[in-house]
């Protein structure tokens, strides 16, 4: 079971989050014309890298806010932890 | 009864206290603090169960969890269990054994057949033989395989022991009490750091119990008493015998399995029988030492062929003798001490030494005592069937691969060690690469990947001395990094003998003309001939010589067998050891029970139940209940002998003529705030949400952003910024996250927030003709009028002095109303609303009722939006707006959701107007039609349509637009039914709506 530093609440065991996906996606703005390619690219196509990836998570059983986890997807190690407003390099 | 093996005046375990058990029918005797194992062995008992395979006589070859053999059904306070580790399980009052794999006995075995038939059993046996034909693979291979293969029987009684689970978080986790352990959990303890010290032994010192050794001039038993007694004065120190760290997950977790009450004849109804431990460590000490591995060799699996060093734990701790003729086979130094415990108690041993005489300590020792040692020795075969009677024994010729002359010599035991194995499991779940030591022949730990260190004997330092010194300096400096102590240790003196080189020999060559098994795997019936066999047939990866001859596998994990087979894979490919590389170690490291991992959640507390504010009430009026995720429901109220469809008629029908009440409580409900909560509403909903104005309630659907709809509900604007959003029962959790994800992440820039209230507010629908004049009693300050209430309309007031939001809603399709109170006042809303509905001939209804209206208005619920239609699918396009941008929009352009003959929503009547059509059931054209037969669409509610009087479906069929009037077959291969039917109009009851804004 992994142990997430929440950016808000501190080290929590994992069971308290929900996995969310590939945080560096961007949503399409809204009311902008979106090619067909970009817009199913938004909606189906994630990298499943092997390694370093930086996902969203949930503190679902705890403060409930989405934040970014930079985790290695072999090895589980976690890197960094961020709130939504920071980056992650 | 006389136990004929017992010692005098020698182990640990309490003379004063003598226990009765059965095994296998017949009645012995045994003490507290003996295992089962060392009971039986004390009784002479050697032969416990059959093999898995050949089913061979077998018998005990560990004192712990090294044991492959002993694994029994065992039963204790009427609970059975089976495949349990004789060797590990503490005797106690009443506890009643059966061995297991053999019928009718393990004395007589007709599976033993097998044994004389071995030329067909070889490895690979299983594949080969039951391929083919397919046709036998249930009649008749899998029960055979079943019969001959099962181990034990799991009860099916409910098991009525107490499980528990339990979270602990410490600086430093010690893994087994031994030397090295012991030293590590005492330096980091005296350095103020909090310490969880395991030993999966009831006692704990681990080595120090049987090696002859001495530390500041104490035996090691007592110098491992005293510093577990000055441990347990320590309050940032726990200690906890019989648990067993089982497993290294990531983040350096790991778990423990506690046996807290299995030992205990007169536990407390709250003492739990085992429970499981998360352990969060900052720092991890694997202290786990080493398990002796045997030398492979003709029989050698003969009841009476044991582990030296558990026939020395036997004698050592249990006072138990193994056998009075003992022939002490070795490569190493270490098995002599074995003898010389042997002889300790009178019994002559004989020395065979696979080494080349040579002078050493324990060999000038040996001597000294007057024990034989026959140098370049070793046993050939073991001969005797249930029980070892003689050896034939022979001198190596100068390589080794043959024999200069054998002899056969009498004997009772033959007490095995081909040198030690460190136990590597923990280090390798944790991610640790081994590496091979050459000086031990054996795997050992190399770089720690998570914070992990692993030290004496497990990471192969086989003296005393050393491996104290390192458990010391491990402790303090890992404790010191987190407490910033640094307390100075005096190192003990340590008094221990030197050990000479052991002899890198681990399989003994057969004599001319002869072919007995030689076993590598007792567990799993693997000999050497399988590996032989495995690798003649092309298999080279380990895991796959693994898998093809079972090497390794099951429970045991190749705890004695692992390198052994190694070797025998490397010697025949002429590759060394690290070449071939190792299987994969996996948690657990030996069984545990499901009871633990299950814990506490069973039955009741299998998950949380939520019961709404009326719950007592509806328990009081015969409500039968029905689950609704966590939430209980009333169904249906039941009156008499009242069937579940009578009873929904009833229900429904009262609705539809007079007036009824429903708890709605569950509905998901979330409260939006904030200046951009219109704006924010407008992007989630599907529909137009800017204009809506204050007092007001709207329908809307949102969709996910790949088209599909995720939910629907209606949300109704409280004040300018304040909104009341609800959401199916169901999905009300998964809305919320899908909310405050578009608020966190995609558009941070909108003031809103948003909170679940769900359990905040009590609700009950009031629905039907009557319930305006209902309500206006409930209310009798408050104009209800059609003017002043419209449908979708809002208004506060208050009920009998409890505030309330009534709003103009309705589900059944109904002239209907919903009225929220703070959910502590539930109960008190819903007894008025009885008592005041009364003359209005008012009934509650339950789910079941709600969906038969809701079915026949064709009103869509979770059935319908399974996550797999669009809004047009089911006649919701009416809601899409044109104009503005929201959640998954662009995805309603793609061309699949476009077709002119995309599936859509349908009403459904049998033909014969009679017959219920099974929801689930295919639509198809041609019931007789050959199958695969091209399935039309699916049938998602049925309901008895109370309006109409006979049966009513929903369903989702291909171009359900052109297919109404036309006939097709409502197929169930599950309820076997196939029933005619007729496309209509999905709204089967007032279809133009009029009765919700009458
Ligand atoms: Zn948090």
């Amino acid at each position: 079971m992994l142990h997430i530093n929440c950016p808000f609440c501190g080290l929590r065991a994992q069971k308290e989050f929900a996995y969310g996906g590939d945080a560096t996606v961007k949503r399409p703005e809204l009311n902008k014309e979106v090619s067909k390619e970009e817009w199913d690219n938004f909606v189906y196509m994630r990298k499943s890298p092997r390694g370093k990836h930086i996902e969203l998570w949930h503190h679902i059983s705890g403060c409930r806010q989405w934040f970014k986890v930079q985790r290695d997807t072999a090895t589980h190690e976690i890197f960094k932890t961020a709130k939504m407003s920071e980056e992650i390099t | 009864m006389k136990q004929s093996h017992r010692l005098n005046n020698v182990g640990l375990i309490n003379r004063d206290k003598v226990i009765t058990f059965n095994f296998n029918g017949k009645s012995y005797q045994g003490y507290e603090g003996d295992t089962l194992a060392s009971a039986l062995l004390a009784n002479g008992v050697h032969l416990v169960g059959r093999s898995f395979k050949y089913h061979r006589p077998r018998g005990f070859i560990g004192a712990g969890v090294d044991e492959p053999n002993a694994k029994l059904q065992v039963t204790i306070n009427g609970h059975s269990e089976p495949n349990i580790n004789a060797t590990e399980i503490e005797l106690v009052e009443g506890l009643s054994a059966t061995s297991q794999n053999c019928w009718p006995s393990v004395e007589f075995d007709i599976g033993a057949i097998n044994n004389f038939l071995k030329r067909f059993f070889p490895a690979g046996f299983y594949y080969k033989t039951f391929m083919w034909p397919k046709s036998f693979w249930y009649k008749v291979y899998e029960p055979f395989i079943r019969k001959a293969a099962g181990l034990g029987v799991a009860s099916l009684e409910k098991d009525k022991e107490r499980y528990e689970h339990k979270f602990e978080y410490c600086d430093l986790l010690v893994t087994g009490s031994g030397p090295s352990g012991l030293a590590s959990a005492y330096a980091a303890a005296k350095n103020g750091a909090k310490v969880i010290l395991a030993e999966d032994k009831p006692r704990y010192g681990g080595t120090l119990l049987t090696d002859d050794v001495s530390i500041d001039n104490m035996s090691g038993k007592d110098w491992s008493e005293k510093i577990i007694s000055e441990l347990k004065t320590m309050p940032n120190v726990i200690l906890k015998n019989r648990s067993q760290v089982f497993g290294y997950y990531d983040h350096n977790m790991m778990v423990m399995f506690e046996r807290v009450g299995d030992h205990l004849s007169n536990k407390s109804k709250y003492t739990p029988r085992q429970r499981l431990w998360y352990i969060r460590a900052k720092e991890t000490i694997l202290s786990t030492g080493s398990i002796e591995r045997p030398i492979v060799f003709g029989n050698n699996d003969t009841p009476g062929v044991v582990l030296s060093s558990a026939a020395k734990e036997y004698m050592k701790v249990y006072g138990v003798l193994v056998g009075r003729k003992p022939i002490i086979f070795t490569n190493n130094d270490s098995a002599y001490e074995t003898a010389f415990e042997f002889k300790k108690n009178n019994v002559e041993p004989i020395i065979l030494d696979t080494r080349e005489e040579h002078d050493s300590e324990v060999v000038q020792e040996a001597k000294n005592k007057g024990i034989q040692i026959k140098f370049s020795y070793g046993v050939i075969v073991a001969n005797g069937y249930k029980k070892v009677k003689s050896a034939k024994i022979g001198k190596l010729t100068k390589d080794k691969k043959s024999f200069e002359s054998t002899e056969t010599i009498n004997c009772d035991c033959i007490c095995v060690s081909g040198f030690w194995t460190p136990t590597v499991h923990l280090a390798s779940q944790s991610g640790n690469k081994l590496k091979f030591d050459e000086k031990i022949d054996a795997f050992i730990p190399d770089k720690s990947k998570q914070n992990e260190k692993t030290i004496g004997a497990a990471n192969g330092s086989f003296t005393l001395q050393e491996t104290i010194e390192s458990g010391f300096k491990t402790g303090s400096e890992l404790s010191s990094k987190i407490t910033d102590k640094n307390n100075e240790n005096k190192i003990p003196t340590v008094t221990e003998t030197k050990y000479s080189v052991h002899d890198k020999f681990w399989c003994m060559p057969l004599p001319k003309n002869e072919n007995p098994k030689r076993f590598v795997d007792f567990q799993n019936d693997v000999a050497v001939s399988d590996i032989e066999i495995a690798l003649r047939e092309g298999y080279r990866s380990i895991e796959h010589v693994k898998r093809y001859t079972t090497l390794g596998m099951a429970t045991d994990q190749g705890r004695t067998s692992n390198l052994n087979g190694l070797q025998m894979v490397s010697n025949i490919e002429n590759k060394i050891v690290p070449e071939v590389g190792h299987t994969t170690f996996r948690p657990p490291f030996t069984p545990i029970t499901i009871g633990t991992i299950v814990g506490r959640e069973v039955g009741m507390e299998f998950m949380p139940t939520r019961k709404t504010p009326m719950h007592e009430w509806h328990e009081k009026n015969n409500a039968v209940f029905v689950d609704a995720g966590a939430w209980k429901r009333p169904r249906y109220y039941k009156q008499g002998n009242e069937t579940l469809l009578e009873a929904s008629k009833r229900e429904a029908k009262n609705v539809r003529e007079n007036v009824g009440i429903c708890d709605v409580t569950t509905l998901g409900k979330i409260d939006i705030k904030g200046p951009d909560a219109a704006e924010f509403l407008n992007r989630v909903y599907t529909n137009a949400w800017l204009k809506l104005p204050v007092g007001k309630a709207r329908y809307g659907v949102m969709l996910r952003e790949d088209g599909m709809i995720m939910d629907d509900g209606t949300t109704t604007r409280i004040s300018e910024n304040h909104y009341h959003m609800t959401t199916t029962t169901a999905q009300a959790a998964n809305v919320l996250s899908h909310l405050e994800y578009y608020l966190q992440i995609v558009w941070p820039e909108l003031n809103v927030n948003v909170v679940s209230t769900t359990e905040q507010w009590a609700g009950a629908a009031i629905a039907g003709p009557k319930s305006r004049d209902m309500l206006s009693k409930l209310f009798p300050d408050l104009d209800v009028s059609n003017e002043a209430l419209p449908f979708m309309g809002y208004i506060e007031s208050n009920l009998f002095g409890v505030p309330a939001r009534i709003f103009r809603i309705s589900f059944s399709g109904e002239l209907a109303y919903e009225v929220n109170v703070e959910s502590n006042y539930g109960l008190f809303m819903w007894e008025k609303m009885m008592e005041i509905g009364q003359e209005f001939n008012n009934q509650p209804y339950g789910t079941e009722a709600l969906s038969t209206l809701r079915i026949e208005m064709g009103h869509v619920a979770g059935p319908e939006l399974d996550g797999r239609t669009i809004p047009q699918d089911v006649s919701l396009d009416g809601l899409v707006s044109k104009k503005k941008d929201f959640i998954g929009k662009n995805s309603l352009g793609k061309e699949a959701f476009v077709l002119e003959n995309r599936q859509k929503i349908v009403g459904l009547v049998p033909t014969d107007r009679k017959s219920s059509i099974p929801e689930g059931s295919h639509l198809v054209e041609n019931e007789k039609a050959k199958l695969p037969n091209p399935k039309l669409g699916h049938v998602s509610s049925s309901c008895w349509s109370v309006e109409n009087n006979n049966p009513f479906s929903l369903a989702i069929v291909n171009d359900g637009k052109n297919m109404i009037g036309k006939k097709l077959f409502a197929v169930s291969p599950l309820k076997n039914t196939s029933i005619e039917v007729e496309i209509i109009s999905s709204h089967y009851v007032d279809p133009e709506g009029k009765r919700v804004r009458s």
